[in-house]
């Protein structure tokens, strides 16, 4: 059975992206997700080629026939969301597509269109295969595209019979979260050592229990503070979710991101050595295969004496 | 003066934006709109004065009044509604609150409850701008729309102040529903690809929404980052407001719960050219 990892983190900026595209480069046999798929960032720093482009449709939109309209002001009123004024759709941002005016319409003169939310995307990557999105601007629904991508990355995962998916999830607890970790093989919480990364992370262990989901823990950035790590740990022993990684702080996140690779390519030794125990760690949780992680120090080395280190 | 500052992308600063802003500005108002990961509180430490719960409506049926017809499960396009055994079902997390289903039922058997999705409440600060005043939204954890929270408590706020907002991130239906209906939505950026591409989102929503919006380069290094930023933002005529730098100091001083007295100066400086934009905007 595919074994689907999540990485989340309750908020934004603790360092997901960029810690979700270091165990790819890590993990031997995967499918990679962006679940984020608001503001989708994984396909930068894996050096994407995109494959397929597919539409997604969600939800519908309201088409006015202005001949038919008698203008009798009756969907304006019926409109809860203060999209139509005096019957002209005014406010399109505002429509969430519920066809209250559509249906009650005496001269039928509004019907509602499929609506274009986005398109899912799959792209070769230096490491796998990468199921990613773009929703649309404005758009809701990103629980249902999240779905999808989930949905397209479980189904190329299992057609090449490969262990693992890895994916990249959204910021938050509300409904792209939700849909990008119930049922989930474990939860990789990346948190930081602030007093946000906390309240969010306590967040997120709860939203992790609501639906029954594993869950394990990162420290990004770990020695900001040493009180608030000691706090997360705390914390996370409560929760019953084992701390697997401190990762200290250290700008080459910022760099790799810039030169569009993943720290392993790019950082110190000491950090993709904490790295590399971060994925073994996780992998023995999940029960797969950690592959040659041990033995990545001295695949670099042959990799820069060889002079291809596969970046762009 | 209604301020929305958002950035399509998470951890870039916002909250510190935000509370730097407001600690420069007396009689500023901030409204924490990331109901899913609100943290201003976090900073003041407010004596919250008010509490309100916030709630959608959503269908109850009269079962003496129902008999299974379905009509309703017809109308819903949001797949809310379903009936088993002619029995109808609710799936309130689905529910946007349209009341097409009271239209459509020919028996009169439907009407609303209210279903809580979260609270909202507002305070005074104790700590690090002591006497700002704060209002801060929080979902229900297992609720998926936050939207519903964000208008509710906009709704709250008074007309006559200047009003900071601070936004979540993405560039999806709660981040337009908190920036909807401001003045100048402010964009905060850091210089990575990751903080460009979600800035080209967010300035895309803004000008769907025909707001004027800027933007303020948090973290800022003057290097490869900064350019792409600023290479942009020339590029697209949106402009780039100020610069702030670089530092794992600030960072280790966020990280505890503090903002810096010394970037007061740049946040006066925000706020002069935050008013001259806003009115250039407002004459022409």
């Amino acid at each position: 059975m595919v074994k689907e990892l999540v990485i989340a983190s309750g908020k934004g900026g603790t360092g997901k992206t960029s810690i979700g595209a270091a165990l790819t480069a890590l993990a031997p046999a995967k499918i990679l997700a962006d679940c984020d798929v608001d503001a989708a960032n994984l396909h930068l720093v894996v050096g994407s080629r995109l494959k397929e482009a597919h539409d997604f449709f969600a939800g519908f939109a309201p088409v006015v026939d202005e001949e038919a309209c008698l203008h009798c002001g009756r969907c304006t009123n019926l409109c809860r969301f203060d999209a139509i004024e005096d019957g002209v759709i005014s406010r399109p941002l505002a429509c969430e597509g519920c066809g209250v005016c559509a249906f009650n319409c005496p001269a039928h003169a509004i019907s509602m269109v499929d609506k274009k939310a986005g398109q899912w995307l799959v792209s070769e990557t230096r490491h796998g295969l990468l199921v990613h999105a773009e929703l649309g601007l404005a758009v809701d629904n990103s629980g249902k595209l999240v779905s999808e991508v989930r949905r397209q990355a479980k189904s190329r995962a299992e057609k090449r019979r490969l262990p693992l998916i890895i994916t990249d999830g959204p910021p938050g607890v509300g409904c792209p979260a939700i849909a990008a970790l119930t049922g989930a093989s474990l939860v990789l919480a990346v948190t930081e050592p602030s007093l946000s990364g906390i309240h969010d992370l306590e967040r997120l262990f709860f939203l992790c229990h609501h639906f029954g989901v594993p869950v394990a823990v990162c420290i990004n950035k770990a020695d900001i503070s040493e009180e608030n790590t000691r706090a997360i740990v705390a914390l996370s022993r409560r929760e019953r979710a084992p701390v697997v990684g401190e990762i200290p702080y250290d700008d080459v996140f910022r760099e790799a991101a810039l030169t569009g690779c993943t720290v392993m390519e790019t950082g110190s030794a000491a950090l993709t050595g904490e790295i590399r125990r971060l994925w073994l760690a996780v992998a023995g949780l999940l029960g797969v295969e950690p592959g040659k992680a041990a033995a990545w120090g001295l695949e670099r080395l042959i990799d820069r004496l060889g002079g291809r280190r596969g970046m762009p | 003066m209604i301020l929305s500052i958002a950035s399509g992308k998470g951890g870039t600063g916002k909250t510190t934006v935000a509370l730097l802003l407001a600690a420069s500005r007396e009689g500023t108002i901030i409204a924490d709109c990331d109901v899913e990961a609100p943290n201003c509180h976090l900073f003041l430490r407010p004596k919250w004065e008010t509490e309100t719960r916030a709630g959608v409506m959503v269908p109850r049926f009269d079962m003496d009044k129902c008999d299974g017809c379905g009509r309703c499960v017809q109308y819903c396009l949001f797949n809310a509604l379903a009936v088993a055994g002619g029995t109808p079902l609710l799936f309130p997390e689905l529910c946007h609150g349209c009341g097409g289903c009271l239209l459509a039922c020919p028996r009169e058997a439907v009407s609303e409850e209210r279903r809580e999705i979260g609270v909202f409440r507002t305070g005074v600060a104790t700590m690090n701008i002591p006497g700002q005043r704060l209002i801060s939204g929080l979902l229900d954890v297992g609720t998926p729309a936050a939207a519903p929270l964000i208008k509710t408590m906009k709704k709250q706020l008074p007309h006559d102040a200047d009003i900071i907002l601070d936004c979540p991130p993405g560039a999806s239906c709660s981040m337009v529903a908190a920036v909807a209906g401001s003045d100048y939505c402010l964009l905060v950026t850091e210089p990575t690809p990751f903080g460009l591409h979600d800035l080209e989102l967010a300035a895309g929503v803004s000008g769907m929404l025909a707001i004027p919006h800027g933007v303020v380069i948090n973290k800022s290094d003057g290097g490869r980052g900064d350019e792409a930023v600023e290479g942009w933002c020339a590029a697209h005529g949106v402009e780039v407001l100020a610069r702030l730098p670089n530092s794992r100091e600030f960072a280790a001083k966020y990280a505890a719960g503090m903002i810096d007295g010394e970037y007061r100066e740049a946040a006066d400086t925000l706020w002069r050219r935050l008013d001259r934009e806003y009115r250039r905007r407002s004459d022409g």
